[in-house]
């Protein structure tokens, strides 16, 4: 059963009393009552769904079962190969990436995991990543570069690791060039922001020929909480501080930052992982198809412009 | 005239340019009591511990220009306040604060001229301009620095300051770090060196972007240069930091810069860079 947010309580008491009902039928009696409750709760489901608030969107962004990048290759990247280490320092969990095939064409898939379960999030580190996972992506991106493979990300980060080694390695560095070797590239990039794209942990892997992102994702310059304690001193104004920062699919569209909003099944992708993966995989074929054929030179050119023209 | 006209009387009469204030500066590493004049004469940096000073684009222009003569490249103009955006207080009347305080329109400033005869273009961010934080306007202006450069086939140099990305301007600010540094890719195709001076303090999103992408990387001593900020880091480590911790010297010893120079010497050493990469950009 779906772990209920807050902002979802009168639903998730809906759907208990409907669960009640149910284990107490015996006879077909209450059907109709219980079709009745079903289709409230659907409707209640759909107003709320269709309103939620910046930091509504960020709760459901984040939540746990929320598909992640190992659901996203599992549903549409066939043949996925993936590559492991930055050949500098070390092999960096948070982002993962490799060969694979969307579609039948065969593409680079590189994108942040933050794991599902306590160990498998400890394992990547929350989708956090350090220079080395960064490293690492611009390992790949120059081989997809020199081979024609065009390269795909997912990205679902709350942020580059703040730490004393990652610092030591050089955090910023790593970040900066890797943004670098995404424009650099001469094959068709694609990024989807798919939970949360946190900062320049985000952006790292996101200058891309066009960049999409689901219906309740979020993409910021800094979490609601960490603007709300720097501007207004406390974290418990994360609400007005998403709300301020325009942190929405909807409102990035309209500031021309992002190309494409994905449309998510009733009541978020954690509801139907299957039909978000879906919605996704269409997208990203899509797009994919608009771009390849391109020459290296117009494809660099057109994603340099795109950046420029921002503002 | 009553005792407490005669106290306001006198105190009105001490006027702003004779305050100890305005006489003495104060230095923060080692509390040393400086004559401002001296201090300034001294590029603010201490004459006692060397503990360099934050300054802004004209002190920065005068040390660093022939005889200090420069031309200011005009600001580009951007959309304004573009997310009206309000915290405590409007972004706007932020804006108009700043300006107020600092008479620059925003937190970067190119100018171009020579350096020892060597002709380049220099970009100063301002961090008394909201802690040179980088948004639409510092964003755009890095972009017309650039553009100068190639158009006069000289050198970019930047002097970075700034605690990072405007979050006043929301994503907007962060979409900054790609456009600035499609500027950098360009001055880089067009065999053109990017200096980078890394200056107190340099942190965030203006680190991990044009910030970190020179071809040479030097940094003021001191200065405190990093991604995540040392309060985050803390709370994520629940331990002390290192002694030194993302200042220069701590960079450089990590492979991140290629030097630390001390502000009396930043002139020579970026016109001896230049002349070796350009040498036949010398003024006539």
């Amino acid at each position: 059963m779906t772990a209920f947010l807050d902002f979802e309580k009168s639903i998730s008491e809906l759907d208990s009393r409907i669960a009640e009902l149910r284990e107490g039928a015996t006879a077909g009696a209450i059907e109709p009552e219980i079709a009745r409750l079903e289709a409230k709760s659907d409707k209640m489901l759909r107003d709320l769904y269709a309103k939620l608030s910046p930091w509504q969107k960020a709760q459901v962004a984040r939540h746990p079962e929320r598909p992640h990048f190992k659901d996203y290759i599992a549903g549409f990247v066939e043949y996925f190969m993936p590559l492991a280490g930055d050949r500098a320092f070390g092999e960096d969990k948070a982002i993962v990436g490799g060969f694979g095939r969307i579609g039948g064409r065969r593409c680079l898939v590189i994108g942040h995991e933050k794991g599902d379960d306590t160990a498998s999030r400890l394992k990547h580190n929350f989708g956090m990543a350090k220079p080395e996972g960064y490293r690492k992506a611009i390992r790949l991106m120059e081989m997809a570069d020199r081979f024609g493979l065009p390269v795909v990300t997912l990205v679902d980060t709350s942020g580059a690791f703040p730490g004393v080694q990652a610092e030591e390695r050089g955090q910023a560095e790593a970040i900066a060039r890797s943004t670098e070797a995404c424009l650099a590239l001469g094959v068709p990039m694609i990024a989807a922001v798919v939970g949360e794209g946190g900062s320049g942990g985000a952006v790292a892997l996101a200058a891309a020929n066009r960049v999409l992102m689901f219906e309740h994702a979020i993409y910021s310059v800094i979490s609601p909480e960490g603007c709300a304690s720097i501007l207004w001193r406390t974290a418990d104004k994360a609400a007005d501080a998403a709300e301020a920062m325009k942190i929405t699919a909807s409102d990035l569209k309209r500031l021309g930052v992002i190309d494409r909003i994905v449309q998510e099944p009733l009541g978020g992708a954690h509801r139907d992982p299957a039909a978000a993966i879906a919605n996704l995989a269409k997208a990203i074929g899509e797009e994919l198809s608009a771009l390849v054929g391109l020459s290296p030179a117009a494809l660099r050119d057109a994603r340099r412009q795109k950046f420029l023209a921002i503002g | 005239m009553s005792w407490l006209s005669r106290v306001r009387t006198t105190i009105a009469s001490f006027t702003k340019r004779e305050t100890a204030e305005n006489l003495w500066h104060k230095c923060p590493s080692c509390g040393q009591m400086i004559f401002v004049k001296e201090y300034e004469e001294n590029q603010s940096v201490c004459p006692k511990c060397e503990h360099h000073g934050r300054i802004g684009p004209d002190a920065r222009f005068d040390a660093l220009f022939d005889d200090g003569m420069h031309v200011r490249l005009p600001a580009p103009s951007v959309r304004e306040d573009p997310l009206k955006f309000r915290d405590s207080k409007r972004y706007a009347d932020r804006i108009k604060a700043a300006r107020t305080a600092t008479g620059e329109s925003d937190a970067l400033i190119n100018a171009k001229g020579t350096i020892e005869g060597y002709k380049a273009v220099v970009g100063v961010q301002d961090f008394a301009f909201m802690g040179g934080s980088m948004g639409l306007a510092v964003g755009a202006a890095f972009v017309v620095g650039v553009e100068a450069a190639i158009a006069d086939k000289c050198p970019y140099v930047i002097f970075t300051a700034a605690g990072g990305a405007r979050m006043q301007e929301g994503i907007l600010s962060l979409m900054q770090m790609p456009k600035t540094t499609v500027a950098i890719s360009r001055l880089r195709e067009a065999g053109l060196p990017y200096i980078v001076v890394m200056t107190d303090p340099t942190t965030g999103g203006v680190t991990a972007s044009y910030a970190m992408l020179g071809d040479i990387q030097i940094a003021e001593p001191g200065a405190l240069i990093g991604f995540a900020g040392q309060r985050v880091i803390e709370s994520t480590i629940r331990e002390k930091l290192p002694e030194g911790f993302q200042r220069a010297e701590y960079l450089l010893d990590h492979g991140m810069l290629d030097m630390v120079v001390h502000r009396h010497h930043l002139r020579a050493e970026i016109a001896r860079f230049i002349s070796y990469l350009c040498p036949q950009e010398a003024a006539a």
